[in-house]
């Protein structure tokens, strides 16, 4: 088991989120949509030149900037 | 009693839809969320069982975090004061997990709840099933299912109104997202299903590799589209109407004034050879009824009906990541195409629209830039109908131009408009099948808008002007601006009268180039400055409601200084 963001994923590769690194700002715009730790998320792909990250949590797709999928610390 | 429901949801769940079903008010809906960016007001029944209905923007919880979410978390706090308010919670049956979360926290606020749950077929077409009654037993309030769409369930969600009651479900907000699990785990089944090659396919559109070619490709064959539809309904239908049938007619008018009078000059205006040139004679029902519905209606069609497609399907998320990186170079995030697209068809949806930027800087970029350099479908149709005949060669400098001011302008704002700037978060809905007739009805909501805002200004614009030449006014203006202009713009003293009506409506100015006999260089500067100047008083009005008196003094001092530096510069270039 190894914690790294979500961001070095590669597409296809599944994991529970275990911890968001951000202000509370962030941890609850990223917890509305449904990225919470405990939850099993799976990435689907990533932009070219750290564009955004597509990954998908139970039946819904979110797209998120590099950065902000940078905080998202995934356990695989 | 109830007075008042509020509709209220995850974004892109139906909630404009079933507002629609109920009140019968046209609102649009689309396949991205944040489509509802102010709310919208209807009601049921009249007198004393008259029942308000508001269309609440979505939101993903009631702490909230952009401006639509603000407004529709400022319409709850109200309605929980007032007793006589319930809210119809609609929930997507296809993410009922994602959902719940926000239906949970509604349940904890005092007020009596009703959750429609929609896309129910669309649900069971993927392999979910829900077992609706047990769900209503866990939360407490009543449950319709429904598919808004064809209108399925609407009726029982009318007649079960009364049953709203507040939630009772108890439960600790840190433990909100367990809780949401356990009951999706009691009450959902999912039978496992492969992939299916729609969503193969789908998954192609957002993979870099794969997904900008397609994503260039589909734009090129949107634009082919629009000017082929535009094109044909012109040759085939408009211009064969004005010149067989409503020609004539107006002949008839003509010889009844007499061809010197005043009233011959606004009504029909000047006879080219004894015969009306509906590009250039220059009369309210002449010229201004040729432009608005001869030369522009056709590509406002055209236009909206290709851009309902791309929004109904869901693929202008999936754009707008593939397009992120492009607009960090403006200093905005992917979702900002939304705006941009929208603005092609009109400035004023267009700068609307920003609102689902979250910053104040995004949104001021966003509304300075689409005002500046992209031109509304009503003004394209006409410099297609004034420079398509020389081709690529009058056409191409317009646009290229234009997006050179798009890159560089966007480039400058980035650099010296304060503030922040977030990264794109933002729901990738799944991709579905345009409902045809809600599409129509879609198009048509926007063709009416403009028929009704815009051919008016068109009529009393025509009216205006002749005044105005009637008057003098004109040519004293030119004589005073003319040289000024001659020399920077190389333009004729004439076209100063466009250049001015340009602050009424764009497609007009551009339709009063028509009779100059200018050259294809004279057209190309005039079609940008007129492009780049000032925003149509329409926009202006936006401008100030969005922006506020500063920042849209700002705006129009930013497009009236880079108009002439343009148009300067494009006069001794080309």
């Amino acid at each position: 088991m190894s914690k790294i963001p979500l961001t070095d994923m590669d597409a296809g590769m599944r994991g529970k989120v275990v911890e968001l690194q951000g202000g509370h700002g962030l941890c609850a715009r990223l917890n509305a949509m449904g990225i919470r730790p405990g939850a099993r998320i799976t990435k689907i792909s990533g932009q070219i030149m750290r564009g955004p990250i597509i990954v998908r949590i139970g039946a819904t797709q979110i797209a998120l900037g590099f950065g902000m999928a940078s905080r998202v610390l995934v356990e695989v | 009693m109830i007075k008042k429901i509020l509709l209220m949801g995850n974004p892109n769940v139906g909630k404009s839809v079933i507002f629609s079903r109920l009140t019968g008010v046209k609102v649009i809906a689309s396949n991205y969320p944040g489509t509802t960016i102010e709310f919208c007001q209807g009601c049921i029944g009249s007198g004393t069982s008259r029942i308000d209905v508001v269309d609440v923007p979505g939101t993903y919880s009631i702490e909230p975090n952009s401006p639509a979410e603000e407004v529709a978390v400022s319409i709850l706090e109200k309605a929980v004061a007032t007793k006589d308010t319930i809210v119809v919670n609609v929930v997507d049956a296809t993410n009922l997990e994602r959902n719940l979360n926000l239906t949970l926290q509604l349940l904890k606020r005092n007020i009596p709840v009703l959750i429609a749950l929609n896309l129910w077929d669309e649900a069971k077409h993927i392999g979910i099933s829900i077992d609706a009654d047990a769900l209503e037993k866990i939360l407490g309030v009543p449950i319709v299912t429904t598919v808004a769409i064809t209108g399925e369930g609407i009726k029982e969600l009318v007649s079960r109104l009364s049953a709203a009651k507040p939630g009772a479900y108890e439960y600790i907000d840190e433990e909100r997202w367990h809780e949401v699990g356990r009951i999706v785990d009691r009450v959902q089944i999912i039978k496992h299903k492969h992939h299916t090659l729609g969503e193969r396919l789908g998954d192609l559109t957002i993979h870099p590799w794969t997904g900008l070619p397609i994503a260039v490709i589909a734009l090129l064959v949107m634009f082919f589209i629009i000017r082929l539809i535009g094109e044909g309904i012109i040759s085939l239908m408009t211009e064969p109407f004005f010149e067989n049938i409503w020609a004539p007619l107006m002949m008839r008018i003509s010889h009844l004034l007499g061809s010197e009078s005043v009233l011959h000059k606004i009504i029909i205006g000047q006879l080219f050879e004894g015969t009306i040139d509906f590009g250039q004679s220059f009369g309210v029902l002449t010229t201004g009824l040729y432009v608005p519905f001869g030369a522009v209606l056709p590509y406002i069609f055209a236009f909206y009906l290709a851009l309902s497609i791309l929004e109904d399907s869901g693929y202008l998320p999936r754009l707008a990541v593939l397009l992120d990186n492009a607009l960090h170079v403006i200093g905005l995030h992917g979702m900002a195409i939304v705006p941009m697209f929208l603005a092609c068809g009109c400035n004023v949806p267009g700068v609307m629209a920003t609102r689902i930027l979250e910053t104040k800087r995004e949104r001021f970029i966003a509304a300075t830039l689409m005002s500046l350099s992209i031109p509304c479908m009503a003004q394209t149709a006409m410099i297609f109908g004034l420079l398509g005949k020389y081709g690529v060669r009058g056409l191409l400098p317009v646009f290229i131009t234009l997006f050179t001011v798009w890159l560089i302008a966007g480039n400058l704002f980035k650099l010296l408009v304060k503030g922040e700037s977030p990264e794109i978060f933002t729901e990738i809905p799944a991709y579905r099948l345009p409902h045809f007739p809600t599409l129509m009805k879609k198009v048509w909501m926007r063709i009416y808008w403009f028929l009704h805002e815009a051919v008016p200004f068109v009529l009393v614009g025509v009216f205006f002007v002749n005044l105005l030449y009637a008057f003098g006014i004109i040519s004293m203006l030119s004589n005073i601006i003319g040289p000024f202009t001659a020399r920077a713009f190389g333009l004729p003293f004439e076209a100063i009268g466009a250049l001015l009506i340009g602050f009424l409506r764009k497609d007009l100015a551009v339709g009063m180039l028509a009779p100059l006999n200018l050259t294809v260089k004279q057209l190309i500067i005039a079609c940008v400055i007129l492009t780049m100047s000032f925003p149509c008083i329409a926009t202006f009005a936006v401008l100030l409601r969005e922006l506020g008196v500063v920042d849209m003094l700002k705006a129009a001092f930013i497009m009236i200084a880079s108009a002439f530096l343009v148009g300067g510069l494009l006069n001794l270039i080309l």
